[in-house]
């Protein structure tokens, strides 16, 4: 942006952010000599708020929220998991053709999520439904690809918001190439890119590590280990913590609970503002769970066990807010009913948006191929108008 | 029990099981094929009957896929590599193009790539996007690949077990949309050689040539056109690389016509490749320009257009009719 900021980003790199790192990740070294306690072992979670809803402090990553901004979370979070359940339920009912639920990861997303400027760029991948929400994305546009009548369907500028990528972990080079050019540009802003605990063993993801630390690029990687690649576990990716990785890259790596969303806005914040200042990428690892199935074709029962589920239930994100805040009288009985409402409506708008979601024209098979036109898209759309139009003609003989 | 009738993916399933029995060198490998048995239940029961170093869950990571399929191979194994869906299949086209593809003809062929990729392909299942691709000419222009596509149950039983058999990499494109389809196994018989193609239906007016999913397609339009008294024969090619360029070029100076039907776009597609050598073969048997039906040089539409971009009864009946009035 301003000259200055460029200074300041150069003056104050490297500045702060090891210290952190060397505490977060010396933790755990002992404790992965074996596959099993590879996955089992939860070190130092980042934690701010308890699954009992127990607010505890964090000598690095305190934050001090007002009512207002917890009832705010509260409420993105309440919201996202409405819209989602009704997505899953319309594809149920054949609506949708698909359907990748975030059930269980609102606090991830939406605590990321807020650690956001409007000048900030986010790079999803396909289940960000929450972080959609947060910049402000209409979900009904989420909604198009997964009905079949688009392939995104949202301009990424408007609300610095890019397409969901299917590719697991494309997105991540796309980020770090984003956040080069910020530099470049001089800007304070910062990338925010999305990906899973199994996306994270997918070459771009490593080469955007790579990149992004050599180019000390403004970008945030933010690795929800929502435990399962499908039917994979994580440890079928890793044998150390995910967020231990950055380390052998050149950046500080943060394990935050994924279902506590003070810790992850906290840690988003302090992630971003590091970017901000020019001390280059982190790696956030989200340690939450995925509730649903991967996606609705998806059959969970096949390869883990409700037990596991029950257990993660207990560390629900949002109930966990709702205990704290009825607790320390920050909500009262009327803003829960209210919300109640406003979920009710959010769900019937989203129903009635799907169900009136026209099919695109059959013309627009040959729309936006290229910027400037191509002989061979201008033939074949001829053609194919020609075979239409003979269709429609021999109908109405 | 000799004769079977199984669907197509549960061809596939007995082809592999079949595989792993015969030969201990022979490995499954790729995402989540272990417990969950691959998306399409290819895989199913594998790994529970034979261990979880036979049948191989691998981490997310395509290129790492194959790329370790190579050295396994190098080591005297035969890697049986699944790809979740067609348009994953990029983050490993490195891999397969500059080293599986070539490693044979580098060591002057003292090395052996015996290393199968099966890829379900193609759309009509109402997927998302890079879940309904046709990528087929994108292997088959690379020398060193073999490329093999089944269009029932019986084949997908047999040309998987000649694919892993087979000392050559083999791309092993699996017509999703047909998964679901029954067809009469008989895990007795004699195979047909892998790379030649079949006459499918017997005809005189016109020869139809597809693979994959367009073969049933193409067998109902036969049906339709018989309807109308134009007796159509239809050549399943069975075999992209190589191409059975002798069936098809006997069944074209029979009929007179041709017409290529295949999903993928039509632009720099194996339909050219086929127009052109047939043209050359057979330039005074014809009584019609070789035309072809495919998609169009546009990204694979979202699902709910996908039936007007692929070929269907009537766009291949068109072309039927336009080679016919020739
Ligand atoms: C390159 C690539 N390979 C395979 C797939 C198929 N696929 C879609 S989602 C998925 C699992 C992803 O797991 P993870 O990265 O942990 O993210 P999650 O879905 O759990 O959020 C797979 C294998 C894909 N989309 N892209």
């Amino acid at each position: 942006m301003t000259v200055e900021s460029t200074a300041a980003r150069k003056t104050t790199r490297r500045s702060s952010g090891t210290k952190r790192t060397a505490s977060a990740s010396t933790s755990t070294t002992k404790k992965t000599s074996t596959r099993a306690e590879a996955v089992a072992t939860e070190p130092e979670l980042v934690q701010l708020l308890t699954p009992e809803g127990e607010r505890v402090q964090h000598p690095d990553y305190d934050i001090d929220l007002s009512a207002e901004e917890l009832r705010g979370l509260y409420r993105d979070m309440v919201l996202t998991r409405r819209f989602d359940a009704e997505a899953t339920s319309l594809q149920r009912q054949g609506e949708l053709g698909l359907w990748a639920s975030l059930l269980g990861q609102e606090a991830a997303q939406i605590g990321s999520g807020r650690a956001l400027r409007d000048d900030d760029y986010v790079f999803p991948t396909y289940r960000e439904h929450g972080v959609a929400w947060v910049r402000g994305v209409d979900p009904t546009n989420l909604l198009g690809m997964f009905r079949g009548v688009n392939h995104g369907g949202w301009d990424p500028s408007t609300n610095n918001f890019h397409l969901y990528t299917i590719v697991l972990g494309s997105q991540t080079l796309h980020a770090t190439g984003y956040a080069m050019g910020i530099a470049k540009d001089g800007a304070d802003s910062a990338v925010l890119a999305y990906f899973g605990d199994g996306a994270s063993s997918q070459g771009d993801v490593n080469e955007s590590f790579v990149f992004s630390a050599v180019y000390n690029a403004p970008v945030v990687f933010f690795c929800q280990n929502n435990q399962w690649a499908i039917s994979e576990p994580t440890e079928k990716q890793t044998r150390v913590p995910l967020y231990q990785r950055a380390a052998g890259f050149g950046f500080p790596g943060v394990r935050v609970d994924g279902n506590d969303v003070l810790a992850c806005l906290a840690v988003t914040r302090w992630a971003l503002e590091r970017a901000r200042n020019g001390e280059g990428p982190t790696l956030i690892e989200a340690f939450t769970y995925r509730m649903a199935a991967h996606t609705t074709s998806d059959d969970p029962t096949k390869y883990r066990r409700d037990e596991e589920r029950e257990a993660w239930e207990a560390k629900d994100p949002i109930q966990r807010l709702k205990t704290y805040m009825e607790n320390e009288g920050h909500a009262d009985a009327a803003f829960f009913e209210e919300l109640e409402a406003e979920s009710e409506a959010l769900g019937k708008q989203v129903r009635e948006v799907v169900r009136a979601m026209p099919v695109p024209e059959h013309m627009a098979i040959f729309d936006n191929v290229y910027a400037d036109g191509h002989a061979l898209v201008d033939e074949e759309r001829a053609e194919f108008a020609a075979y239409q139009a003979s269709f429609a003609n021999g109908e109405a003989e | 029990m000799a004769v079977q009738k199984l669907p197509l993916a549960k061809a596939l399933n007995e082809s592999l099981r079949k595989a792993l029995e015969t030969d201990p060198k022979v490995l499954i490998m790729g995402l989540d094929v272990g417990k969950l048995g691959g998306v399409f239940r290819i895989t199913e029961g594998l790994q529970k009957d034979f261990g979880e170093d036979r049948v191989i869950d691998t981490p997310l990571a395509e290129s790492g896929i194959v790329g370790t399929a190579i050295g396994l191979a190098l080591r005297g194994y035969r890697p049986v590599v699944e790809i979740q869906f067609d348009g994953f299949v990029f983050p490993a086209y490195d891999q397969i193009v500059t080293q599986l593809a070539k490693i044979r003809a580098r060591s002057l062929g003292t090395v052996k790539m015996p290393v199968v990729i099966r890829i379900p392909y193609g759309g009509g299942i109402g997927a998302v996007e890079h879940h309904s691709e046709s990528p087929e000419s994108l292997f088959a222009h690379v020398a060193g690949l073999k490329v093999v596509t089944p269009a029932n149950s019986s084949d997908a039983y047999w040309m998987l077990q000649q694919a892993i058999q087979s000392d050559d990499p083999v791309i092993f494109f699996e017509p999703k949309r047909r998964y679901w389809d029954k067809g009469e196994v008989d895990t007795e018989a004699i195979p047909g050689e892998l790379h030649k193609a079949r006459v499918a239906r017997e005809g005189t007016d016109l020869t139809l040539v597809a693979y994959g999913p367009m073969v049933k397609t193409c067998l109902e339009v036969a049906e339709a056109a018989a309807e109308e008294g134009k007796s159509i024969e239809v050549v399943d090619l069975r075999s992209i690389s190589p191409i059975d360029f002798d069936t098809i070029q006997a069944s074209v100076e029979k009929t007179r016509r041709l017409v290529v039907v295949h999903e993928a776009p039509v632009f720099f597609g194996s339909g050219a490749e086929i127009a052109a050598r047939i043209t050359e073969r057979c330039f005074y048997h014809l009584e019609a320009p070789v035309l072809r039906v495919g998609g169009y040089h546009a990204p694979y539409p979202p699902a709910r257009l996908e039936e007007e971009y692929l070929p269907g009864l009537d766009r291949v009946l068109d072309a039927v009719d336009r080679s016919l009035a020739y």
